[in-house]
């Protein structure tokens, strides 16, 4: 590749009071990696998933995402890089109720200016991706938790772009659920597709080959950077 | 990798149709809500059309009455002398009219005002019911245009006994519902057998209250002087002008300025623009209950971006833009009072149609109203949907995704 997935460089973001959620962040992620950024809540992993995902403007330093320097670009570029490039898939799923899933999914690639046959035809792949062929026509009240989450995820890669992000993707499911989420990202990826998944629960970090630590706004340890640090191993 | 050229990104245009799909959304979630707010603006636009349409419709009666009765009808009737009596027209003023040129027909009636109208010998005498009798010339229905509803007119042979024609409003007073051998009433102290009974007049309204009789029997039994006191006349219509400036002159030659002359026809049109000022007050009433409608779009626009923040987010993270969910909003607005608009035109429309079919007018519903209603609705929908829309295009994606 020649240019990397996400490039952060001395990215701040300071919101109206003074608080400092990110301070001088540096950090590379490269296509087709899988990697967890964990930390405890107020750490900024959060804002980091919000300017990553272009959806925040960081305060001072040069994003990148997929080679495009997201200072340059206008809103409606940065809409149009979210359309393109960007899966976000949400801790509380943001389904559309009394909405069958496969619209659900259809729906999310409304802003690709595909036909709607072709939005319909794609969104049946993408849950066919995610194992739930069998549940097409259920609406988001008739599917279990796990089953709603892979709908969001299926929506997330829908439109087949380059990243994936993915806050606290687990959080609201149960183990079992979860496990099978976390499965399903790890196919995703082993397809291609780059993941950023932010998480507080270290066990789920620790099942991704790269963490990136985070606290109080800085990156404190990058497991692709350095050895892991001695002190604040894994569980 | 910081000099890499990428290609520009450009956003996807919307299609109209996603675009309606989009809209239909907060619809389709909401329907209750949106039926209510929707109904604020039918009601609006179904009372502004439904003045509309009644108003067009009585008028089109109007028009048609008009034509059917003709416009050239002219009535002259005796006023009162300088002194303020009661003028009389000479015996001969008919007979001199008639020999205007362009005067095509004359008729007349003469007020017997001696005699009283009872339905029977016992009713007290106090009671006259306000009835006029008239003695009337056999051609009189042909020159006004009116019609019986039951029996017969007066003829050659009955004009000279006991028979009378009442007008359509004696025929309520005295309680006789349709004319016949055996029904009599009683014309100053003589018994009359109702022979006929006529439909509205609407060029000679005295005639509703009136009960006709002919003209020698008024002589010989109820104590008529012969004097006309109302007549009628039907003229060519290029030159009634001309006719109505003699007219006078040459019934009553020697004081012409105890002659009213009137166009019956005047009045109705009258009546008409009468009825168009009031149309204009409905209309304002109309106006007011479509802008609180409009409020009502308004305000379910204000709460439904207020309540959908997230989704406004989620939109967002898939790559709307600001303008994109700013169309989703308006469209929404615009379809909601399209909505309303559309089933207030229906429910105007219906009951235009159905107090028009009831009452036996032609149904009308312009055009015009049904199109400016439209448009108002879309107006208003865009006005009332603008400033939401515009509120939840600016809200930040992050603001709007940390809401739950």
């Amino acid at each position: 590749m020649t240019h990397p997935m996400i490039a952060l460089t001395d990215v701040s973001r300071t919101y109206p009071g003074g608080v400092a959620a990110l301070k001088s962040v540096s950090l590379r992620i490269d296509h087709g990696e899988l990697v967890a950024i964990v930390g405890p809540s107020g750490s900024g992993k959060s804002t980091m998933l919000n300017v990553v995902g272009t959806l925040d403007r960081p305060s001072s330093g040069t994003i990148r995402i997929d080679g495009y320097d997201v200072s340059e670009l206008s809103d409606n570029q940065l809409s149009a890089l979210r359309a393109t490039t960007i899966g976000f898939v949400f801790q509380s799923f943001h389904l559309a109720a009394k909405v069958p899933a496969l619209d659900n999914v259809a729906d999310g690639l409304v802003y690709t200016g595909l036909s709607r046959a072709e939005r319909r035809r794609r969104a049946a792949a993408a849950l066919k991706r995610v194992g739930l062929e069998h549940r097409m026509d259920h609406e988001p009240h008739e599917l279990s938790g796990g089953e709603r989450q892979r709908v969001a995820i299926a929506r997330a890669v829908a439109g087949d772009p380059p990243l994936l992000l993915a806050d606290e993707p687990t959080g609201a499911l149960d183990s079992v659920s979860g496990t099978g989420v976390m499965e399903l990202l790890h196919e995703l990826n082993a397809a291609g597709t780059t993941i950023v998944i932010i998480t507080h629960d270290r066990e789920i970090a620790a099942s991704l080959p790269r963490q990136v630590r985070m606290r109080d706004g800085e990156i404190i340890s990058d497991s692709a950077r350095e050895p892991e640090p001695v002190e604040s191993g894994v569980t | 990798m910081t000099g890499v050229e990428r290609p520009r990104l450009y956003p996807a245009r919307m299609r109209p149709r996603d675009v309606m799909r989009v809209g239909a959304v907060g619809l389709r979630t909401r329907p209750l809500r949106a039926f209510l707010s929707a109904l604020g603006i039918a009601i609006g636009i179904a009372a502004m059309v439904g003045v509309v349409g009644l108003s067009s419709s009585s008028g089109a009666e109007l028009d048609r009455q008009l034509s059917a009765l003709g416009t050239n009808l002219l009535t002259l009737s005796s006023g009162s002398t300088l002194t303020g009596e009661a003028a009389q027209m000479p015996v001969d003023a008919e007979a001199m009219i008639e020999r205007i040129g362009p005067v095509e027909a004359v008729s007349s009636i003469g007020k017997v005002p001696e005699a009283k109208v009872y339905r029977s010998e016992q009713i007290p005498e106090a009671q006259t019911g306000g009835l006029n009798t008239y003695a009337a010339r056999l051609d009189l229905p042909a020159t006004v245009g009116a019609t019986l509803r039951s029996g017969t007119w007066l003829n050659a042979a009955t004009e000279r006994y006991p028979a009378a024609v009442i007008g359509a409003d004696a025929a309520q007073r005295l309680g006789i519902g349709a004319a016949g051998p055996d029904t009599q009433i009683v014309v100053g102290g003589v018994r009359f057998t109702v022979v006929g009974v006529l439909e509205p007049v609407a060029l000679a309204t005295d005639l509703d209250a009136g009960v006709l009789v002919g003209w020698p029997v008024a002589e010989e039994r109820l104590g008529f002087d012969g004097h006309p006191t109302t007549l009628y006349t039907r003229s060519e219509e290029a030159k009634l002008e001309s006719v109505r400036q003699v007219l006078a002159g040459t019934a009553n030659p020697e004081a012409p300025n105890e002659v009213d002359v009137s166009r019956p026809s005047d009045a109705l049109a009258a009546k008409k623009a009468t009825s168009e000022a009031f149309t204009n007050l409905l209309l304002g009433v109309g106006a007011v209950a479509l802008l609180v409608g409009g409020v009502g779009v308004a305000n379910t626009m204000v709460i439904s971006v207020l309540e959908r923040r997230a989704e406004i987010g989620l939109r967002r993270s898939l790559g709307a833009t600001r303008g994109q969910i700013r169309t989703q909003f308006l469209a929404e607005s615009l379809l909601l009072s399209a909505m309303g608009g559309a089933g207030g035109i229906l429910l105007g429309s219906g009951v235009t149609m159905g107090y028009a079919l009831y009452s036996g007018w032609p149904s009308v519903v312009p055009a015009w109203a049904t199109v400016g209603g439209l448009a108002a609705t879309l107006a208003i929908g865009a006005v009332a949907g603008l400033y939401p829309a515009v509120r939840a295009s600016r809200l930040s994606p992050t603001e709007a995704l940390s809401t739950p």
